[in-house]
């Protein structure tokens, strides 16, 4: 019955969605106030029915009701309670339920958020928004229904969850990554209104800057989750592993952030309006490419759950019916909201453009390396296949980011319109100095090595952190006291430096951890050790232990610092019952400057296994430093600008007129 | 005038530049990072150079995996796509699937010996999955069989 309900909810909901998709659409062009006004009454409806469909799957997987065939190939009777929460988006369909589950929530936030949009504008975003709900809910009903039953011979019991996602990680990595993804069809929408419209201001990018912060802050932490993740769920000890599904991610991340340098420019100077338009397909336009490959089968890895060719082809029809549609307007009316204010050589607004260039290169060579191999296969068939390994990604990306680097704590000095040279060498000058000097002698002093990349890491993030520095003091210096002046800056300029600081973080993290970590794989029978810097890790062999829904090969490593005792590991190797799944759980301790991490390898005869023992400084930078970023992004959002319902700038915004206001 | 068309020609030799830069750089690093993939029965003919970096995929053939008696976490065994074999070595943690009958998918290079020396063996993610790398190999290679088979 429950999941019935859930059914006809989902059918409501893609009625709703289409009447969202064409009556407020219809309505902005015929000027029908009432049209236009059902955007809001329809958006709200079509989150209760996606909320309720979603609930009535996820009652259903709490019960067992293994008769509907997704949740009896998903779950078990002994699954823990939390497991089978999260399991409701643990494979394709309802994955893809959440997905458009999150589509409706971020429709429907804007619906609520929206009290300062002229309603001609919201009713066309959220048309947009309706049409890419439509063509998902589509997908999800005919291709791939969760609630689907088994009526004849319904199994008793169900397969289990992969082991994989047996894991907190689940419970919360989609969700955010999703949040992410989907999040970026409100830029993409508000980019698609603004062509209809041909209106594009200021006012136009105040509105689309903090949903595409918040987007970004999401996919941020959903990126970093996952990376997470692998870290410790993969027990490979790696945390980056340049594969395609982590690319998809990463890439629409890249030309997000793109974006939200590129919508600053637009918001105050009005100049890259329609860069920043085409940015913001972009950004949409790569989740959805990502969400193809990852759901079409193409690509096989971890997160590739749905091999099935038909979907695929659906689901590449969907994504050039977007793509398609909205390419070919941007290159109908970009024209109408090209900018023409002018900016001097060293200016602000160029080094935002040099870090929009470095983006999206950096996203091209992604999408090449990715694609390649799917390319080359086209081509020449099954037979000569070829990968894209890490080298190639790392060859290109580490320059580029280094260069970002260089130029964002140049750029943290520059303002808009021209910045004199001499203005950098009177700002920068003892800064670079201190830096470099520091970045030098510092990794020395802790180490007694010189190990050039570690170096120019630490100089790049000091020279970042240092002019951060820098500049927030002369500009709270102005007050009679730091504090106060540190509490007159906006919001939106603290988040702006909040998260570059982040981006410092995650650079030092990134490289002191791939410089410095020790990983050895080495083969150690019961009492026998091997000794990593100032600690020793002996192992003193495998018991066996019975979990809720497993039985674990379960190893004591005692880990000695300095000769003194200080902790005890368990890395396991769990079976798990349901499908013979293996799974390595590793034991990690995490600390601020370097995790400890031991997983167990496979039995080599008499007593003895193969343990992989990393010892690993900084690591949990990364993490760390990406959370910070995410929270440089809301802290932006809660500038009170965005919320101001004076809507300056647009004087012919207020009279609701609909002829296109045009640029001069 | 004059400076708005120096500045003009500044910009299309700064994109020039980029572009030049980016090309090689790409092209540098796709030598860098290519592996293509290579059959046990395309590496017998010598399709592949020694020393060069490549893929290979096959069924890990059965009783063929040592672990034992080698020194310290070296293991060997011999993946074969049912028409040639090839030798492989490895030194590290074998994924949790890693069967023998099992596909199996490995980067690395092939020595003066003949051997390929594993950097990395490919973990496969789940029960049901075979790599299609590895399907399309070992169809090739069961094809070339019967084709044997057939001209005896």
């Amino acid at each position: 019955m429950i999941p019935e309900l859930g059914n006809f909810a989902l059918m409501l909901a893609l009625c709703l969605a289409s009447l969202q998709a064409v009556v407020p659409m219809a309505g902005s062009f015929t000027n029908n106030q009432l049209w236009m006004s059902l955007a809001r009454p329809l958006s709200s409806g079509l989150w209760v029915f996606m909320v309720l469909s979603f609930s009535c799957l996820a009652y259903a997987f709490l019960h067992d009701d293994f008769t509907v065939a997704y949740i009896a190939r998903n779950s078990n009777t002994l699954l823990p309670v939390y497991y089978k929460f999260a399991a409701v988006w643990g494979a394709h369909e309802g994955s893809l339920l959440l997905w458009v589950l999150i589509l409706a929530t971020w429709g429907y936030a804007v619906s609520l958020l929206s009290s300062n949009l002229p309603l001609d504008i919201l009713a066309r975003v959220l048309s947009v928004m309706g049409i890419i709900t439509s063509g998902f809910l589509a997908f999800l009903l005919f291709t791939s229904n969760p609630f689907e039953r088994l009526l004849l011979n319904a199994p008793t019991e169900g397969t289990d969850l992969n082991p994989l996602l047996q894991d907190f990680g689940l419970i919360i990595h989609p969700p955010f990554l999703y949040m992410g993804y989907v999040g970026f069809s409100v830029a993409f929408s508000f980019a698609i209104a603004a062509l209809l419209t041909g209106r594009l201001d200021a006012a136009w990018a105040r509105w689309t800057r903090p949903w595409t912060n918040a987007a970004w802050a999401f996919l941020t932490c959903g990126i970093a989750l996952g990376s997470w993740w692998a870290y410790y769920e993969l027990g490979w000890g790696g945390w980056w592993f340049w594969d395609p599904v982590e690319n998809v991610s990463f890439m629409p991340w890249l030309v997000g952030t793109a974006l939200i340098h590129s919508l600053a420019v637009t918001e105050k100077r009005g100049v890259f309006k329609s860069w920043t338009v085409l940015l913001a397909i972009a950004a949409f336009s790569l989740s959805l490419l990502g969400a193809f490959i990852v759901r079409s089968g193409l690509i096989t890895s971890v997160h590739a759950f749905a091999v099935d060719p038909a979907r695929g082809i659906v689901l590449l029809t969907l994504l050039l019916l977007i793509i398609g549609s909205s390419l070919v307007l941007y290159a109908i009316r970009a024209p109408v909201v090209m900018g023409t204010a002018t900016y001097g050589s060293w200016s602000r607004e160029v080094f935002l453009l040099i870090n929009n260039i470095i983006l999206v290169v950096a996203t091209a060579m992604i999408l090449l390396g990715t694609l390649f191999p799917l390319i080359h296969e086209a081509i020449y068939g099954e037979a000569n296949r070829v990968s894209i390994g890490a080298p190639y990604f790392n060859a290109l990306f580490l320059p580029l980011m280094a260069l970002l680097a260089m130029f964002l704590g140049l750029a943290t000095f520059s303002r808009w319109k021209k910045t004199s040279l001499d203005y950098f060498k009177q700002q920068t000058g003892k800064l670079l100095l201190a830096a470099v000097s520091l970045g030098i002698v510092i990794p020395f002093l802790v180490t007694a090595k010189v190990n050039m990349g570690a170096m120019f890491a630490v100089i790049l993030a000091l020279w970042i952190i240092g002019s951060i520095a820098k500049d927030v003091v002369s500009k709270a210096r102005n007050k009679q006291n730091l504090l106060a002046g540190l509490r007159s800056l906006s919001l939106s300029y603290c988040g702006m430096q909040v998260a570059h600081f982040g981006f410092a973080i995650v650079v030092l993290g990134i490289c002191l951890t791939s410089h410095y970590s020790v990983e050895e794989d080495v083969r150690l029978a019961t009492g026998e050790s091997i000794s990593i810097g100032k600690y020793e890790f002996r192992f003193d062999g495998v018991v066996e232990r019975e979990g809720p829904n497993y039985t674990a090969n379960s190893a004591t490593i005692q880990v000695f610092q300095n000769g003194e005792e200080y902790l005890t590991m368990h890395p396991e190797k769990r079976i798990y019952h349901a499908r013979g799944d293996v799974q390595t759980e590793a034991d990690i301790q995490i600390g601020l400057f370097r995790d400890l991490f031991t997983a167990l390898g496979d039995p080599r005869g008499d007593d003895a296994w193969v343990v992989r023992i990393h010892v690993k400084p900084f690591v949990i930078w990364i993490w760390m430093g990406a959370f910070i970023m995410a929270l440089g992004g809301i802290t932006a959002i809660l500038d009170k600008r965005y919320r101001s319902k004076k809507l300056v700038n647009s004087p012919v915004l207020e009279a609701g007129v609909m002829q296109p206001v045009l640029e001069h | 005038m004059q400076n708005s068309r120096k500045q003009k020609l500044m910009i299309v030799l700064f994109i020039l530049f980029g572009s030049a830069v980016t090309v090689g750089l790409v092209l540098y690093a796709f030598n860098q990072g290519l592996n293509v993939f290579f059959t046990p029965t395309e590496i017998v003919d010598g399709k592949a150079s020694t020393g060069q970096n490549i893929r290979i995929g096959g069924m890990v053939k059965q009783g063929s995996l040592v672990k034992d008696g080698l020194k310290g976490a070296h293991i060997e065994f011999v993946t074969t796509d049912f028409n040639e074999e090839i030798p492989v070595a490895f030194t590290g943690v074998l994924p949790d699937l890693f069967r023998e009958g099992q596909g199996v998918v490995a980067d690395g290079y092939i020595d003066a010996d003949g051997v390929f020396q594993a950097t990395s063996i490919l973990a496969k993610h789940d029960e049901n999955y075979m790599s299609s790398e590895v399907k399309a190999a070992l169809e090739a290679g069961a094809k070339k069989q019967t084709k044997a088979a057939v001209n005896l």
